[in-house]
């Protein structure tokens, strides 16, 4: 009765498709997004290797280069003003920004994330609250609110990550909000609806991984801008507390003297350029390669 | 200055003229992986005059074949070898001026969107007046003057009016008139229609083609006509080409092609059609087996051959196969076309249909459902109220068929989601399997419930999570629904559920964007059953596919609801393929329900006057059908506020007075649970004359 057909043996054996394989393999063909990935992993090698490598400690301070604190043999970058090894300092220094960093995008991500799904998943009152407060907080002059946060709770490595969560986090659950609205009426979640999938689980399970696309680009944008914040907060003295090295707060050391030894400043507002840059030309080549597909 | 604009329509060109001549074209596309062949070879000839439809089902590069004829091919795309020649220049040698002035005054195009088609932010007389502005230098007044007599050409309501409005302000019918009439401002001598009418509603439809094909009358202009759709094509063209993987299979005078389809191809496309002189208990659909292969592994000689039940590797499989000339005018690439019966009776499959039992499973009593709409916004709302679905009364029994058929916005698949528990009702009751559900969303049903009514939805690219593979959703239901515990059992099952929808179990673990639309189909289908439901509600699932994969997704639900015993309801836009499956069929129009019975009585007299339009409008796929010509005025209105009386009335074309306006119609019994709901007695809807008739002259 059920007589197999032709067609059921031509299906089964019919070819799939080749599928394009995924962003992260694909990556070696956007020269932007490689030459990104370069900047950021040569820092990183660095931060890693610091105990390893041949350097000063970072708090030494050599008397004799206080005379001369311009880069020579022995110091390649030269000295800061009371004769640290600003190498030595930069690459301590990487292994701050390069954890507090990513750890207080992460965190923002981890804030957010629900935050948007639920927005965008109940709609309605919960939109409105959610939403009404990401835009008050987002209304603050960003550095502003840095500046009040900062001074009130005093600066340490966590007080900097709690600070980049509460204004991340706003701009990170709108994103995710619009994203979770594009696929709220799709078939797939009404089928989850109808096995009486909870909420969460359609959230985190069927919503939150088709927003990694723009998401991973996202990522590595604001883990570009914490590091601009990270620098902000030390040139305005709100840095990690001394004498541990800190990039904006040896920018700002070195502006005292920067008419006359350029290089304190120089040295450090470079390497938190070439780091950010990193971050940025990565985010742009992944968006490039994601809208290829 | 309006004798001036009169004589520039320029007389039509002589009938019989080469107009567009292909000559062994060549078409590629070139990647970093390197150049793939769209169309290998294809010659083609269209005369001055004519009306060339060319089918094939997506992918089989017609769109391709236009763009080739209007240069513009894009940055991957050239014409390798061959010629194009239209009105004696040819396409493939003219620069960029050449090009332009064959695209403005030679060739016009009207595309499947209109929306895309027209700018948002230019009213419609702008947009109008700049074709003969730019490609005749006319000023704007005259410009102005003839795009407005155009307008009343393509039978818009009001030109006037229209000329002022912006395209969000018009209908989607209304639209694509706008696009005809641009097309036909430039006054081209060919026009290209690339699935017009497509996303339309049938009536919209059945009017849009009566346009095209009187204007064709009126200018003389040559179509060249593009669709998937056979019976549109049947409706408007002289002659017809079936494409299949970029080659011209099979071309042959409408009739003669419809009549003696020669190709297999062609052969089965047309056993895939539903028709509405056959049904699912008189026959069965013959899907194509396999999939068409990608452009990049052509196979070697016959196209068709690796698809086809009459391939013989040392015939078939060498050298491209030679076009024949099997009558005069047809011409085929098959090298067995003589053979045909000898191998086509082999793969005949069977489907025997669930016989339904008198049990009734399913039983919507006054149902409704009312959306209160205006701006809550600051405590302001307006009393504005949408009425999806106005008491819905009907039943369906155990192992049945119930087809919801209507236009865009009968409410059709609002009845869908109340019944699978995406929505709930306003008002009346929804008993399914003796229990009320229509305030019962899917959160509130218990996991039997839920698991005894599953949903299979239209569109293939949004039924799958594309981040999950396609057996994960199947597996959380088998989860859910308490079936199957273990990591092993689960994946049985799976294997076993892949099997029942015919998919080699290894796809399972494929991500969706790896499977074809119906592949996914499939297995969105198989998750319905997971749950082994005693309901399925199929909305549309099989309207964005194929043909030939829509006749095999219809043949395995019919297999599976026989084996199953399931009852399915089945929403649906296309009356000719509730025809083939449905035992029972509503006919709904603005959520009320127009007429409903078994569905032999709701194919023939007496009709509702709706139904009567609908059917008329339907393309058919067999020219030598005779179809009454029948066609409604407007479009649905918005079912926004609606009228107190019949939904219908203000397009009926048999309204009976202010009666139709006031009150709402009486249920009218037409013997053997045929109802329709209509002012006009029963002997008067019996006396008319059936929508079909066969030209007794000709059999196919």
């Amino acid at each position: 009765m059920t007589a197999t057909t032709p067609d059921a043996a031509a299906l089964t054996a019919a070819p799939v498709e080749r599928a394009p394989p995924s962003l992260l393999r694909r990556l070696p063909h956007s020269p932007v997004a490689m030459v990104g990935l370069g900047l950021i992993l040569f820092w990183v090698a660095l931060a890693v290797l610091a105990p390893l490598l041949p350097l000063d400690p970072p708090n030494k301070q050599d008397l004799m280069a206080l005379a001369d604190p311009r880069p020579s043999w022995r110091h390649w970058l030269g000295t800061d003003f009371k004769g640290r090894d600003i190498l030595s300092r930069l690459i301590w220094g990487a292994r701050t920004v390069l954890s507090v960093a990513p750890l207080a995008a992460l965190s923002a991500y981890v804030v957010g994330c629900p935050l948007g799904l639920a927005a965008g998943y109940y709609g309605g009152k919960v939109d409105t609250l959610i939403s009404r407060l990401s835009d008050i907080i987002l209304s603050f002059p960003i550095i502003i609110l840095y500046v009040i946060l900062i001074a009130n709770i005093g600066p340490s490595a966590l007080n900097i990550v709690l600070a980049v969560v509460l204004t991340a986090a706003p701009g990170i659950a709108r994103i995710v909000r619009g994203l979770t609205l594009e696929q709220r009426h799709l078939d797939y979640i009404a089928a989850a609806q109808l096995r009486r999938e909870n909420a969460l689980y359609i959230m985190f399970v069927e919503l939150l991984p088709n927003c990694r696309g723009p998401l991973i680009t996202d990522f590595c944008l604001r883990v570009g801008y914490t590091i601009i914040t990270i620098g902000i907060l030390g040139f305005l003295g709100l840095g990690l507390p001394p004498p541990d090295p800190d990039w904006g707060t040896m920018v700002k050391e070195g502006t005292a003297m920067i008419s006359v030894r350029p290089h304190m400043s120089l040295f450090p507002a470079l390497a938190i350029v070439s780091l950010i840059l990193g971050f940025n030309l990565l985010a742009d080549g992944v968006r490039e390669l994601s809208l290829r597909e | 200055m309006s004798a001036a604009v009169d004589s520039s329509f320029q007389t039509p060109a002589p009938a019989g003229r080469d107009l567009l001549v292909l000559d062994h074209v060549k078409v590629e596309y070139v990647s970093s992986l390197g150049a793939v062949t769209a169309i290998p070879d294809l010659s083609l000839t269209i005369r001055a005059g004519e009306s060339y439809g060319l089918v094939g089902e997506s992918g089989c590069g017609k769109s391709t074949l236009l763009m080739a004829i209007l240069g513009y091919l894009g940055p991957t795309g050239r014409i390798a070898n061959g010629r194009i020649v239209f009105d004696g220049m040819d396409v493939t040698k003219a620069d960029a001026a050449a090009l332009a002035r064959i695209r403005g005054r030679g060739v016009s195009i009207v595309y499947q969107d209109p929306n895309a088609a027209l700018n948002p932010t230019l009213t419609i007389g702008r947009q109008l007046a700049e074709v003969p502005m730019l490609h005749e230098g006319l000023d704007g007044a005259s410009a102005r003057a003839r795009a407005r007599r155009i307008l009343t050409d393509v039978h818009l309501p009001d030109p006037d009016a229209v000329m002022d409005r912006y395209p969000h302000q018009l209908s989607g019918g209304q639209k694509q008139r706008v696009v005809i009439a641009m097309a036909l401002l430039a006054n081209p001598k060919l026009l290209l229609l690339d699935e017009p009418t497509t996303g339309l509603d049938v009536t919209v439809e059945a009017a849009v083609l009566d346009l095209v094909n009187e204007l064709r009358e009126k200018y003389g202009t040559t179509l060249l006509y593009i669709s998937h759709n056979l019976g549109v094509i049947a409706k408007v063209c002289d002659r017809v080409g079936v494409m299949y993987l970029g080659d011209l299979v099979e071309e042959a005078p409408v009739e003669e092609l419809f009549a003696r389809p020669r190709h297999p191809y062609t052969r089965r496309l047309l056993a895939c059609v539903p028709r509405l002189d056959s049904d699912k208990h008189t026959t069965t659909f013959l899907p194509i087996p396999g999939q068409p292969p990608s452009l990049g592994s052509r196979p070697r000689g016959c196209s068709f051959g690796p698809r086809c039940a009459g391939f013989e590797p040392q015939r078939c499989g060498m050298a491209p196969i030679a076009e024949e000339e099997t009558d005069p005018g047809h011409a085929v690439r098959c090298v067995r076309w003589r053979e045909l019966d000898q191998f086509e009776s082999r793969d005949k499959e069977h489907v025997a249909p669930a016989s339904p039992s008198a049990e009734k499973v399913l039983e919507a009593i006054d149902l409704s459902k009312v959306y209160e709409l205006g701006n809550a916004f600051f405590g302001f709302s307006s009393a504005r109220q949408l009425v999806a679905n106005e008491d819905l009364s009907f039943d369906a029994n155990k192992g049945e068929i119930l087809a919801i058929v209507g236009e865009s916005g009968s409410g059709k698949s609002t009845f869908a989601r109340i019944l699978a528990g995406l929505q709930d009702a306003s008002g009346g009751k929804l008993r399914v399997l003796g229990e009320d559900l229509s305030r019962m969303p899917a959160s509130r049903r218990t996991m039997e419930q839920l698991a005894a009514v599953q949903m299979v939805f239209q569109n293939p690219d949004a039924t799958l999570n594309p981040s999950h593979t396609a057996g994960f959703s199947i597996g959380r239901a088998l989860r859910k629904f308490g079936i199957a515990r273990s990591r092993k059992e689960i994946d049985s099952r799976v294997r076993d559920l892949f099997a029942m929808v015919r998919l080699s179990p290894h796809l399972a673990r494929q991500r969706p964007g790896r499977l074809s639309g119906g592949q996914k189909q499939r297995v969105a289908i198989a998750r319905a059953f997971a749950g082994d439901p005693k309901m399925l509600v199929a909305d549309e699932p099989v309207s964005a596919l194929d043909v030939s994969v829509q006749a095999a997704i219809v043949n395995l639900l019919l297999q599976i609801q026989a084996r199953r015993g399931a009852t399915i309801v089945f929403i649906s836009h296309d009356l000719a393929l509730v025809r083939h499956l449905a035992d029972r069929v509503v006919v709904m129009y603005l959520g009320r329900v127009m007429e409903m019975g078994p569905v032999a009585s709701i194919f023939a007299p007496p009709y509702h006057p709706y139904t009567e339009a609908l059917l008329a409008a339907v393309p058919v796929p067999d020219p030598t059908v005779k179809q009454k010509h029948l066609r409604l005025e407007g479009e649905p209105p918005s079912p926004i506020n609606v009228p107190a009386g019949c939904r219908f009335a203000a397009r009926c074309p048999r309204k009976v007075g202010a009666i139709c306006d006031n009150t709402p119609p009486p249920e009218r019994d037409a013997g053997g649970g045929h109802m329709i709901a209509c002012h006009i007695p029963i002997e008067e809807l019996k006396a008319v004359t059936p929508i079909f008739s066969a030209d007794p002259g000709q059999v196919s």
